[in-house]
């Protein structure tokens, strides 16, 4: 249903590379495709117009219009754009001087509050603070027993006075209980309102005056679509919130609600819910916020990785070998090395932009690794003349290899009628016409 | 749309509704609008029939950038635009206020294409109903139970066949007692199949009408507890020929494009016959309804508009579609 971004971006781009030069025409096709990526991952609208100029512009600028390989580059500078607009100033729970931490926890019906609360209290509880819980949603039906028994999960202290009572009042008695009993913490858990209930926000509101939290805590499911703007706007309005709690992170849900809220009140995700146990919630970690929203698998891993083995250079005096077929069986070891260095030739593949496919119908073919090794030892098994021009190799230089590399005369043949079928290939794709992957697979076994 | 065409007894006579009842019916319809009011602000300032006394690039892009902020999703969305614009420009459709009822029937014919039907024919009918975390399926079994008992004067049995999450037997027990129907129950952490083959045995025994069973919400990518779900249905289905009679999913409105993967997974897992749209009463306008319906054919039969019993409503594509449009 959708494609990996990276993807799209590779097959917008896939022309680009025969030209040598991204015109502005292929920028703004890529911004098409982030945009609907973002669109898709339930990125704000607005947020998603602004962001994506901004992101052309400098897409435009130095450096990405010559490089090798400008889908990947654009993915790269979209990823630091949204890792930059996700992070920014993070920010830990603000801590009392003395007495307890307060920390009121707020948000929609449905986004996990009550959990959350349970789930901060055992987070807060391993760490070695003494943690109460304050069960001031009177609202939904037996959200107090849930609490109750959530709490005794997360180890907490729970203060209850059951449902008859203002929440409000619940909420200043279990502050005095907190402080008697010496607490360094106490949530404040609160029933789930629409933004648009004025009289439950205004008893937020209240709530809010009479426990003076230390911590406002905006609790949102990371599945929320495009309204997830005007409820953090109102929110942020009325309490002030300080930062937020992105729930249901276990499921596949891109999360571009995070990166709404973030754009549009500035407030930082301090934590995310993983998982249905209650140890599952972690700090969050704003650049793979960013990665996920967009979609890239671990394309960024790759490249880095392919950073890290490649240079700029040797890259470069490659892609010319590969367009004038001056690509030797030499330089195919080199190549089959420095992948093979990057781990198991499976996971490079499915790293790699354009395979998820091809992937997927490869699983079934298993890749072997032995098959590489024996490829490896017939190419070392040549001299560098062989290896610079096979055409020179006959029936006795064949004998000898396939004697040197403990494989047989028909391994040899194969692999020197294949390369040249593959180097044909190769310079087609540097010429610009993709050919079928499995093709290209094809040729490589 | 009204309750009485949504449920589907064949032929059964169902308990006209009282004198008091329209009264009460046109104020519960003068609330949905009062809801959707709020919904539809941030739309109307975008699509008022001046949107189409110029056509232009930018009225199609400003009708695009309106369904997108709904949560229609880009495909729905280019989907409708696409061929209002391919209307107008044929001259099959002319003139701004045309042109917006023809809007408001694409919209609708997307979300259903025919009026829905609750099909409650059997004795007793098994309705199951499941989603993700917090979406509201026990709050929406505890007001449809009351619909059915209080309008239709139907024998309602509620399965709490969630006992995963903590209170949540709890917290039908309290809409059991609200909306005066029985609940079969097992314990916090036992079986939920078990739980649902009883309460079928005992409406079997009692001579129930309707069993809805109440299931944990779930996150769609937890392999191993949509096979749970899966078995529960399969338990359902060994226990009584042809159950369950439908299975309705329960979206929460303001969720994004991922509801439409929801919508994907527990159909495959429990074929899904219709989904629940809940909280229409915030400014999420739901629009993810389109997607879904537009992709897996899913109706929409019900809304929530409300956190009170009378705020679970028939789905009226129209009303839906004009209710989003409409100042």
């Amino acid at each position: 249903m959708f494609d990996q971004l990276s993807d799209r971006l590779q097959a917008t781009l896939a022309d680009v590379r025969s030209r040598g030069k991204l015109t502005e025409g292929d920028v703004d096709k890529a911004m098409r495709e982030i945009r609907l990526a973002l669109l898709e991952a339930d990125v704000n609208f607005k947020v998603v117009k602004s962001f994506t100029s901004q992101v052309k512009e400098r897409c435009l600028g130095a450096g990405v219009l010559e490089s090798l390989d400008p889908g990947q580059q654009v993915v790269k500078i979209v990823n630091e754009e949204l890792a930059a607009l996700m992070g920014g100033a993070s920010r830990d729970l603000v801590l009392a001087s003395s007495g307890p931490t307060v920390i009121l926890m707020a948000g929609l019906q449905g986004s996990g509050k009550t959990t959350a609360c349970a789930k901060l209290a055992k987070h807060l509880g391993d760490q070695g603070k003494s943690v109460g819980l304050a069960a001031c949603d009177t609202q939904r039906p037996a959200a107090v027993e849930q609490l109750v028994t959530m709490g005794k999960r997360s180890g907490a202290a729970v203060f209850e006075q059951g449902t008859e009572r203002n929440p409000v009042d619940i909420a200043e008695w279990a502050l005095g209980q907190a402080r008697s009993q010496g607490l360094d913490v106490l949530i404040v858990d609160t029933a789930g309102r629409l933004h648009v209930d004025e009289e439950l926000m205004d008893q937020l509101v209240q709530i809010r005056k009479r426990t003076k939290p230390h911590n406002i805590l905006l609790v949102l499911d990371s599945m929320t679509g495009q309204d997830a703007v005007n409820v953090a706007e109102s929110f942020a309005e009325r309490v002030d919130f300080d930062g937020v709690v992105l729930t249901k992170l276990d499921g596949d849900a891109r999360g571009g609600a995070a990166l709404s809220v973030k754009a549009v009140t500035g407030k930082p995700i301090m934590y995310a819910s993983t998982g249905e146990r209650i140890e599952q919630l972690e700090r969050f970690h704003p650049d793979r916020m960013a990665t996920r929203i967009l979609g890239m698998g671990d394309v960024l891993s790759l490249i880095e990785k392919a950073e890290q083995v490649h240079d700029a250079e040797s890259a470069a005096e490659l892609e010319r070998k590969i367009r004038k077929q001056e690509f030797t069986l030499e330089d195919f070891l080199k190549q089959m090395k420095q992948v093979r260095k990057m781990g198991p030739l499976q996971n490079v593949l499915g790293l790699m932009p354009g395979m998820g496919k091809t992937m997927k119908q490869l699983r079934s073919v298993n890749m072997d690794e032995r098959e590489l090794d024996r490829i490896e030892a017939i190419i070392l098994s040549m001299t560098p003349e062989e290896r610079a021009n096979p055409s020179i190799i006959d029936g006795s230089r064949r004998k000898r290899i396939a004697q040197g590399s403990g494989t047989t005369v028909q391994a040899v043949n194969q692999l020197v009628k294949q390369f040249g079928q593959m180097r044909k290939m190769m310079a087609q794709i540097a010429k610009g016409k993709m050919p079928d992957p499995q093709q290209l697979l094809r040729g490589m076994r | 749309m009204e309750w009485e065409e949504l449920i589907d007894r064949d032929g059964v006579a169902l308990a006209p509704a009282e004198p008091a009842e329209k009264e009460r019916r046109r104020g519960r319809f003068a609330r949905l609008r009062e809801s959707l009011r709020k919904s539809r602000q941030a739309l109307t300032a975008e699509i008022s029939s001046s949107l189409f006394d110029h056509l232009d690039e930018e009225t199609w892009e400003r009708l695009e950038e309106a369904l997108i902020l709904a949560d229609v999703g880009a495909p729905a969305t280019a989907d409708i635009v696409q061929r209002l614009e391919h209307e107008v420009e044929s001259g099959q459709v002319s003139g701004p206020e045309a042109t917006r009822e023809r809007l408001i029937e694409l919209l609708a014919e997307l979300a259903a294409s025919e009026p829905p039907k609750l099909t409650l024919r059997e004795k007793p009918t098994v309705l199951m109903v499941v989603g993700v975390n917090g979406t509201g399926k026990t709050t929406t079994i505890g007001k449809l139970a009351s619909v059915l008992r209080e309008r239709f004067g139907l024998h309602v049995i509620v399965a709490a066949a969630d006992t995963y999450r903590a209170a949540a037997i709890e917290q039908l027990e309290a809409w059991a007692d609200r909306a005066g129907v029985e609940i079969v129950k097992g314990n916090p952490g036992g079986d939920p199949g078990a739980v649902v083959f009883d309460a079928i045995a005992a409406a079997e025994a009692r001579g129930a009408d309707v069993v809805i069973a109440d299931t944990a919400g779930r996150l769609h990518t937890h392999g191993n507890l949509m096979e749970e779900l899966a078995k529960v249905r399969r338990v359902i289905a060994k226990r009584l020929e042809g159950a369950p009679h439908e299975t309705l999913i329960v979206i929460d409105a303001t969720t994004g494009q991922n509801g439409l993967r929801q919508a994907k997974i527990f159909s495959e897992a429990v074929d899904v016959s219709g989904v629940v749209l809940t909280k229409l009463d915030g400014t999420a306008k739901g629009g993810i309804a389109l997607a879904i319906a537009k992709e897996l054919g899913l109706p929409v039969k019900l809304i929530g508009v409300g956190e009170g019993v009378e705020d679970l409503r028939p789905f009226d594509a129209r009303e839906f579609a004009r209710a989003l449009l409409e100042e």
